[in-house]
């Protein structure tokens, strides 16, 4: 019994709530991926003594991504659809030693909450925000996203979306954050690497992980069995050390989702510039 | 009418099948349990060509609304739909648009609000929309919802009236349960309510500015002519189901009465519960020989005061189920209160009671009625002054 009590435990378990399991995600999903690699890299902060565990938050909005903050253990919050950033700015402001940490959906950080993203990047405050980027509003049945490519079929485009996405990445480097990457589940060491990394700046991080989902993303465009999924995002991504900033820009039908670090610099945060820390 | 074909129906897909018959010009949507199915369904008939209607993904339940407020002032017929915390971030929007006075049909799948995040059915979103200017009716059966969008129409764009309508359905309840259907189609839907625009619309060629800022000495007459619209829209409400059931067969209330003929004691009820209660009095309370009957409000804005009151003086006690509470208030549920409103100026003394029951989904059992009927049966011969001051917490863990 004791060896399988061994072997049932997972590397990850003293980080997560495992009576919040099994987790609410689809099989196939690929937000497993990108958790296990969050949490990766938060733990080897934690064993280098510079994250403390009671001193991190994990902050959601609403949405399949969001539901991460369900299950790590750590102080949490499920908020608002789109109010994950002001919520925790909020706690950032009053908890300046809090390392703040928000998950969210690209509906959620990049939809409804945009407005927050946008201004939360602007002020330079000193928060990490991960953006799972599945590309649909999955939690509701896979409707069209703002960040949903040109041309793809969702349940509200069953002719394919005339719209074009919004380029997030851009966006919040545009805004003026510190620290801008790209990642992707079909690459999880680059996520822990670039959140690793985050973890260590000051101001604005911000991460977006292109995540898949076969279940309600897949099925509309032909490819419901998660593996096909996982390797079409595969054959259309490419790693770069330090990208362009025009190159952050995606399609699916021909295009390239380009992984890497877009931003990395050290300029005043908002704390610091508040003169809540000393820069 | 009779023998005309019927579809299996989910509540949403019903709405949006009535929403194509009513021709609309613009839908703007944003995705939310459980109205979710009302667009997307609408979106296919677009793509489909069978809906000649423009569809706008908006990046939240706030910019759907303001856009059917800037579709709607341009002279379109509009139509958006919502739930719970979609609902609760239009809010500063329904205001505008009921004091725009713009003829905007909103569906709604209640659900109940955060925190905890809760999917499931209650009234907390719709109750929390009472006091916004808006016409709001709830609906029993898919059927039902079905019309009710024909019907919002007719009196939304009633020129004496030019208010928003809210038709509700209770989320899963009925949104996402299948019932036949007989739906209405373009052409006869078209004909009860006519495309015309008969509110004040936005004109290049007579300009005119729109919700400009409206000072103490204009600001307060707005309001009261709101007030009166409302008044009117009781009116148009009466007008309009009669001409319905002409046209189209089925007679719609605004108060409906289940087995009130006898009645000593009487529910009152709004949405699915209603069909709990309807299926308990037959089964269980009638044969037990308890006179007892259901008063499910339809129309809640305006509130049909007068027939109720009419109702109730003649009984011996009466129960009110809220599925929502007003925190603090002097009454418990929104609905208990309007009821005791409504008695206290009728001089009604009907002692009646409050049962706040079913939120968060929580289902309302057979055992649950019934100890709102005890509750109500244990009134009989007493006062309004024994009626408890507390609302009854049926189906709680203390």
């Amino acid at each position: 019994m004791e060896a399988v009590r061994r072997l049932r435990k997972h590397p990850l378990d003293g980080l997560l709530r495992p009576e919040r399991l099994p987790h609410l995600w689809c099989p196939g999903c690929g937000l497993g991926i990108a958790l296990g690699a969050i949490l990766r890299a938060v733990k080897r902060r934690i064993e280098e003594g510079y994250l403390q565990r009671e001193k991190t938050a994990f902050i959601g909005g609403i949405g399949c991504s969001a539901r991460a903050s369900l299950y790590v253990d750590f102080d949490s919050a499920h908020t608002v659809h789109g109010r994950a950033i002001p919520f925790a700015t909020g706690l950032k402001a009053v908890r300046p030693d809090m390392k703040v940490i928000v998950i969210g959906g690209d509906g959620d950080i990049a939809g409804i909450g945009g407005n927050h993203l946008m201004h939360a990047a602007r002020r330079n405050i000193d928060l990490l925000v991960i953006m799972m980027n599945n590309m649909v509003y999955a939690m509701t049945g896979g409707q069209l996203a703002p960040t949903t490519p040109t041309g793809l079929y969702t349940t509200t485009t069953p002719y394919g979306n005339p719209e074009r996405p919004i380029n997030v990445v851009k966006l919040v480097a545009t805004m003026g954050a510190n620290y801008v990457a790209r990642a992707a589940v079909t690459h999880p060491p680059l996520i822990e690497r670039y959140v690793y990394k985050a973890l260590g700046k000051k101001g604005f991080a911000f991460i977006e992980v292109i995540s898949t989902c076969p279940e309600v993303f897949g099925r509309h465009i032909g490819m419901r069995d998660a593996v096909d999924l996982l390797n079409a995002l595969r054959e259309r991504v490419v790693v770069k050390q330090r990208p362009h900033i025009d190159e952050s820009y995606y399609e699916w039908e021909g295009g390239k989702f380009v992984l890497g670090e877009y931003v990395d610099k050290d300029d005043p945060s908002y704390l610091e510039r508040i003169g809540v820390i000393k820069g | 009418m009779a023998g005309k074909k019927k579809l299996p129906l989910s509540g949403n897909t019903a709405i949006a099948y009535a929403v194509k018959a009513a021709d609309v010009d613009v839908i703007s949507a944003y995705p939310i349990t459980p109205q979710t199915t009302i667009v997307e369904k609408l979106t296919e008939f677009v793509a489909n060509g069978e809906l000649d209607a423009e569809v706008i993904h908006v990046e939240s339940e706030h910019s759907a609304l303001s856009a059917a407020v800037g579709a709607s002032a341009a002279g379109a017929r509009v139509f958006t739909a919502s739930s719970s915390q979609g609902i609760a971030l239009m809010y500063e929007i329904m205001f505008i648009a009921s004091s725009m006075r713009l003829p905007i049909v909103m569906a709604m799948a209640t659900r109940a609000l955060s925190a905890p995040i809760n999917i499931w059915n209650d009234h907390s979103d719709f109750m929390a929309a009472s006091d916004t200017g808006w016409v709001m009716m709830m609906a029993h059966t898919n059927q039902e919802a079905h019309d009710d969008i024909i019907l919002a129409y007719k009196i939304a764009e009633h020129p004496d009236v030019l208010l928003p309508v809210i038709t509700a359905i209770d989320g899963y309840f009925m949104s996402h349960t299948i019932e036949p259907v007989e739906p209405i189609e373009r052409e006869e839907a078209l004909k009860f309510i006519p495309k015309k625009v008969t509110w004040s619309v936005l004109d290049p060629d007579n300009p005119v500015t729109m919700g400009p800022l409206g000072t103490p000495e204009w600001y307060y007459e707005f309001k009261r002519q709101q007030h009166e619209a409302m008044k009117k829209a009781r009116e148009v409400f009466d007008e309009a189901t009669k001409e319905f059931e002409k046209v189209f067969g089925r007679r719609y209330e605004p108060v409906e009465y289940f087995m009130m003929d006898d009645a000593e004691y009487a529910l009152v009820a709004m949405g699915s519960v209603a069909g709990n209660v309807k299926a308990y009095i037959v089964k269980e309370a009638r044969k037990r020989g308890i006179k007892l009957g259901l008063i499910r409000v339809k129309l809640f804005r305006p509130f049909p005061a007068e027939e109720i009151m009419e109702v109730i003086s003649n009984l011996k006690a009466v129960g009110v189920i809220d599925r929502a509470l007003a925190f603090g208030s002097s009454y418990g549920g929104p609905l208990y209160g309007d009821i005791l409103s409504a008695a206290y100026t009728r001089g009604v003394d009907t002692p009646i009671v409050n049962f706040v029951a079913g939120l968060g989904g929580r289902p309302v059992t057979f055992r649950d009625i019934k100890a709102m009927v005890d509750a109500t049966l244990a009134l009989d011969g007493k006062t309004r002054k024994d009626v408890p001051k507390e609302p009854y917490f049926i189906g709680v863990r203390e």
